[in-house]
């Protein structure tokens, strides 16, 4: 199988510079991007032993001695190309706050506890139809120093490869119906309104787990497209 | 399961300032390493280099908490994805590092000085590695490519024959002098000496 990665794909992602995410403006490159043809290099990408991960590794729940606390959900998906066949055996990292709104990294001083029973840390690979599935805990909204109330609505951060390492991908989902979305200044970067629906998850009731979690579907897609156009089925 | 095509792709998001625990936790947090800045593995034909350098932002200052990830090719060209045709499925070099910065917006990497890998007319290109630069503040990643000072190859490969003359340099690591294989390569996101990025 031969993909192509058109350009025209890349209008899905925001502006690297987006003055509103004050961040955006000393670290954006101001001297136009350089267009080439793709080669090997870019064609190609990283294939992950069985070492990468470890069993359990996508059960942010079990990695303490104890319970964390907040919210169980499950979370899952499928990882997909842009023809929307599943990418299996792809590599998918995750890490967030923990329920109250507070990142383990030392850097995060946001005066809300730290749970000594979550990391919020967590990884898994896709199956061969694409699926992947994590258990973790909601995590909460977050202050930032943006602007004045500046708050982040709740998100998951998200890391994925895909067949190239032009297909790479890191992102945020969130989780829908925030009351914040109108305010933040990286959800709203994404300018296109179905775009940014893309990173919102979807409840799914039908897979919550009765006296056990919520369920969220968050289905990714990566750049890729077949060489040739597909059967019709 | 349906295959309907999707009407786009997932966006990109800033990676974020809290990533190191999760991507790059190097025995601070606890959480394992899926990857590390040292590629090599004892059985790594090829000769052993060091790449290291700073990234800095629009202001000069130095960038620490920056992630950086290198793909590339084994020292003859092959890389270790069946997509390679020609790779070598028992080879235990994997090609892919990740690395976060320092406190000083430092950086390194350990590996093995790549092969020739052809250009999209099939003509050889200049030993290269492919860099992907992510951070707070960043949106969506940046690509660029790592060239090396003492390859004749530089002169005619395509890719870097698509740089401006004066920018040429942003994308060439240095050779240090003295003992050892260590090559410089610093990452500017601006400024007048802004690294050339690629929109691939």
């Amino acid at each position: 199988m031969t993909l192509l990665y058109p350009l025209q794909s890349l209008a899905a992602h925001p502006a690297r510079l987006s003055p509103d995410y004050r961040s955006t403006v000393k670290r954006s490159p101001q001297k136009p991007l350089i267009p080439m043809r793709h080669t090997l290099s870019e064609l190609t990408g990283p294939v992950y032993g069985h070492e990468t991960v470890r069993p359990h590794d996508n059960d942010l729940t079990i990695q303490a001695k104890g319970e964390p606390l907040g919210e169980r959900i499950i979370v899952h998906g499928h990882v997909r190309d842009e023809d929307g066949r599943g990418v299996p055996n792809t590599l998918i990292e995750l890490w967030q706050a923990n329920a109250c709104g507070r990142y383990i990294h030392v850097v995060d001083q946001h005066p809300a506890p730290l749970d000594p029973n979550f990391t919020g840390a967590g990884r898994t690979q896709s199956d061969a139809s694409g699926y992947y599935k994590f258990i973790t805990i909601k995590p909460g909204a977050y202050p930032w120093g943006n602007h004045h109330n500046a708050w982040r609505p709740a998100h998951i951060h998200f890391s994925v490869f895909g067949y190239s390492f032009i297909s790479r991908l890191v992102t945020q989902m969130y989780f829908p119906g925030d009351p914040l979305f109108p305010f933040d200044p990286i959800f709203n970067s994404v300018t296109d309104e179905k775009a940014r629906a893309r990173m919102i998850s979807s409840f799914d009731l039908e897979n919550t787990k009765p006296e056990w979690a919520l369920c969220y579907r968050f289905d990714i897609v990566l750049r890729g497209r077949n060489a040739t156009p597909m059967e019709t089925k | 399961m349906s295959n309907q095509r999707p009407d786009g792709i997932t966006p990109s998001q800033t990676v974020g300032p809290y990533f190191k625990y999760g991507l790059t936790p190097n025995g601070e947090y606890e959480w394992n390493d899926a990857f590390t800045n040292n590629l090599l593995t004892p059985d790594t034909s090829g000769e052993r280099i060091r790449i290291e350098g700073t990234v800095y932002d629009g202001d000069g200052a130095v960038i620490p908490d920056c992630m950086l990830e290198i793909w590339q090719a084994d020292s003859q060209g092959r890389f270790s994805d069946p997509q390679d045709a020609r790779a070598l499925p028992n080879s235990s070099f994997k090609g892919f590092g990740r690395v976060g910065t320092d406190k000083r917006g430092a950086y390194a990497f350990d590996t093995i000085k790549p092969g020739v890998v052809s250009d999209a007319d099939g003509k050889p290109q200049a030993p290269h590695i492919v860099l992907a630069v992510f951070a707070r503040g960043m949106l969506l990643h940046l690509y660029t490519r790592i060239y090396f000072d003492d390859e004749a190859g530089n002169a005619a490969d395509s890719v870097l024959a698509l740089v401006p003359a004066d920018r040429r340099a942003t994308l060439i690591a240095r050779r240090k002098a003295g003992a050892g294989s260590t090559y410089t390569f610093d990452v500017h996101l601006q400024g007048d000496n802004e690294t050339v990025f690629f929109d691939v």
